[in-house]
């Protein structure tokens, strides 16, 4: 599902799979789909972000796992050292030049899991390298932390964050929530993707106008998703205009 | 919001449960395995698909059991409990649910209906655990169990009858017999006790409780029986055959208190017994006193049937004597417990008192003169018997004039004539057989049984094995009354059982019961 400030489109699927967010990665300056059987997959995101950003089709290390693989934002992109000399340089011609794609050699490789991120600040694996952890901040330009999301080490795979908002697992307690919602100061919600899935950074991808969610996704869901990121009222342009506002206390 | 965990010294954050909106119903609840409130799981998820909803299930009325296939009847009242684990074993596939609860719901008793509401629990997607209710529907189906068809087919429905026959010409035995029976609940399995004349007919439903019969009576009487069997029905294709079993069962001739002429080769056969014996006991051997020598025997079933020698003259043809003159006993012996003194006594019949005879008895340590007694008149009675005739013939002396037999209340008799006893007895249900012309006549009975109580008294040995019951009725401050030194023999009280008033049932305990009130 595709929510914008206007249509809703009828689910999206990888090959019959609902988890939007392995297959996909969206940032507010570009976009990576996997190469799937059919142009399904990416003919939804074209008709969304067709002109906007570009979305670019490629494989990290020969898989279609894209998603959780790589960690980025407008700043730039981190893939794994699994990632071929030739994807990088894929990467690196189709990617708009502002982006700096990085390779890094890190123990834990799937980036995606690892590393939860938006344009300004980052929540990282408790057990990352302290190398990565400055390559990071300095290619992503955020602010690392390293913090759990109820008790789960993998911050990239329990939470779906943008400029505007995040859902993190439903499991979260409500002091783990504050104290999230202070760190990355955006508003946070428990909630759950596809149908009462918890794994929300696998199952939708969002970036600050637009995301995308499974086809299992419920009514509800879509609700909470359209709330806590603003989708509603948001258009690709504004986003140039609007400025980050400042802090907000949790959204309840 | 944060405290200090007081055991562990750990400084630990307070969690709070958040709420997440369920993702069907967006109502919000405390997220769980599934994150779906409990009511939209339930709406997606039925743990009760494929479990049995209705079942059919069969009763028999008569008896009010329920089938459990192949051929178990279980007994279970309504709404109870035994009916509540049947219907649930009846289920299949309940145990891939755990059952957490189940009760009956009402229904209308003639509805035919049974319904029961399950509780089950089972684990559905990603581990979350869900419990539902619903109910089951039973439908019964009225059938009659193969024991009540059996029955309703045909009620007189036995399979083994035991035919008891004593060619003898007064019931003595049957009475103490009954008795026995009571005691030790023999024939408890009994489908029908008729009476009949010269015997009793004894129906069961199964041949091996015929068998524990019989050998009860082979314990307390000796007995010949032989079986046969009739068939009643075949089934070809399993080879079955159904049989009616017949035992016909002969107790001996034989009683107490008989005189017995024996044939010449069994008493050689015993040691040369006098001819002339008295029978003195009848259990499972018969115990024959010679009066003169005060030798005893013992016959067993097989002995005596192999003879089969049957009495001279029977306690129907004792007379009363009078006894004028005991003598010094000249021997003494004791045998079974008894005491017996041999001396010579002169009596004469009450009937003819001129006539005296100078006797030996075997009674010299009870008799005493002027007392009555009771005994075979051999000088003036007709006997029939040939052995008799023979021994007649053969002894010089000539029998002897009279043989005394027992001791006569009957004086002490006639003062509690019309009162009472202190005990009384318990009845077999038996069936009088009416289609035989009914030649039995009830005023005989009363006597006859008048006699075997009489002879219950007298005799504490035959009360061994029997329960006596005290009659409620009786009541002792009349016989503290009486003055007479020497009253009738009566039944001490303790002996007496008191018999339970709630159940009906005996007081189970050793023969000399103390009482109980």
């Amino acid at each position: 599902m595709a929510l914008t400030g206007f249509n809703m489109m009828a689910g999206l699927q990888f090959e019959n799979n609902c988890e939007v967010g392995v297959f996909s990665k969206l940032t507010n300056a570009y976009c990576l789909v996997a190469i799937g059987g059919s142009e399904n997959f990416y003919s939804a995101f074209e008709s969304e972000l067709a002109g906007v950003i570009p979305i670019v089709k490629t494989s990290i290390g020969g898989t279609r796992i894209i998603g959780r693989l790589c960690a980025g934002n407008k700043n730039g992109l981190l893939v794994p050292h699994t990632t071929t000399d030739q994807e990088l340089q894929h990467l690196r011609n189709s990617l708009p030049d502002q982006v700096v794609v990085q390779r890094i050699e890190e123990r834990l490789s799937a980036l995606g899991n690892c590393i939860a991120c938006n344009d300004h600040v980052a929540l990282a694996h408790t057990d990352l390298d302290k190398e990565t952890e400055e390559i990071i901040a300095d290619v992503l330009g955020v602010e690392v932390f390293r913090q759990t999301i109820a008790g789960n080490i993998l911050v990239g795979s329990y939470c779906a964050l943008s400029n505007r908002g995040g859902i993190v697992h439903p499991h979260t307690s409500v002091e783990d929530l504050d104290e999230l919602s202070t760190l990355l100061q955006v508003p946070l919600v428990a909630g759950t993707v596809n149908r009462g899935s918890e794994v929300i950074g696998a199952g939708m991808t969002v970036n600050d106008w637009t995301s995308f969610c499974g086809s299992d996704t419920t009514a509800t869901e879509l609700s909470v998703i359209d709330s806590i990121f603003k989708l509603r009222e948001a258009q690709p342009s504004s986003i140039v205009d609007e400025m980050r506002k400042s802090l907000i206390d949790t959204y309840v | 919001m944060s405290a200090m965990d007081q055991d562990t010294g750990m400084f630990k954050v307070q969690q709070t449960i958040g709420s997440v909106l369920c993702c069907k119903c967006g109502v919000p609840m405390p997220p769980n395995a599934a994150n779906m409130c409990v009511n939209c799981l339930r709406s997606e998820v039925d743990i009760t698909e494929g479990l049995q909803k209705s079942i059919q299930i069969f009763y028999c009325p008569e008896c009010g059991c329920y089938l459990q296939p192949p051929k178990t009847w279980i007994k279970a009242q309504w709404e109870s409990k035994e009916l509540l684990t049947f219907c649930i074993k009846r289920l299949k596939n309940l145990n891939k649910v755990k059952l957490k609860n189940a009760e009956f719901v009402w229904t209308e008793p003639h509805s035919k209906r049974i319904k029961i509401k399950l509780t089950v629990q089972a684990e559905v997607l990603n581990g979350a655990v869900l419990e539902q209710s619903y109910p089951v529907e039973y439908t019964v189906r009225d059938n009659l169990c193969e024991s009540c068809s059996r029955f309703q087919a045909n009620p007189d429905q036995w399979v083994a009858s035991v035919q008891l026959r004593q060619h003898v010409s007064h019931r003595r035995t049957f009475f103490y017999l009954e008795q026995l029976i009571l005691r030790h609940d023999a024939a408890s399995r009994a489908i029908r006790i008729q009476q009949v004349d010269q015997g009793i007919d004894f129906f069961f439903g199964n041949k091996s409780h015929a068998n524990s019969f019989i050998e009860f009576l082979r314990k307390v009487v000796p007995i010949e029986y032989r079986q046969d069997q009739q068939l009643v029905s075949h089934d070809v294709k399993s080879s079955l055959y159904n049989y009616k079993y017949t035992y016909s069962v002969k107790i001996c001739p034989i009683c107490r208190e008989d005189l017995i002429c024996l044939p010449s080769k069994v008493a050689s056969g015993l040691g040369n017994l006098g001819p002339l014996v008295v029978c003195t006991k009848v259990s499972d051997n018969i115990t024959i006193l010679d009066p003169r020598t005060l030798r005893c025997a013992f016959l067993d079933a097989r002995q005596y049937f192999r003879s089969g020698f049957r009495s001279a003259l029977t306690s129907r043809q004792l007379v009363k004597y009078f006894v004028f003159d005991v003598e010094e006993p000249v021997g003494e012996a004791t045998v079974g417990g008894q005491k017996y003194a041999l001396s010579y006594v002169q009596i004469a019949r009450e009937s003819d008192l001129g006539n005296m005879f100078y006797v030996q008895t075997h009674l010299g340590q009870i008799l005493k003169s002027g007392d009555q007694a009771l005994g075979y008149d051999i000088y003036g009675a007709n006997v029939n018997d040939d052995e008799m005739e023979k021994y007649r013939l053969s002894v010089k002396n000539g029998l002897p004039e009279a043989i005394l037999i027992k001791k006569c209340y009957d004086e002490q008799r006639e003062r509690k004539r019309g009162k009472p006893r202190a005990f009384t007895t318990k009845k077999l249900p038996m069936e009088m057989d009416e289609s035989r012309g009914g030649r039995v006549d009830p005023e005989k009975m009363e006597n006859e049984y008048e006699e075997f109580l009489r002879d219950l008294e007298e005799n504490p040995e035959l009360r061994f094995n029997i329960s006596l019951y005290k009659n409620k009725d009786y009541q002792e401050s009349e016989t503290a009354s009486m003055t007479d030194g020497e009253g009738a023999p009566t039944v001490p009280i303790e002996e007496l059982l008191a018999e339970l008033e709630l159940s009906e049932e005996e007081e189970e305990g050793d023969d000399e019961e103390d009482m109980d009130e």
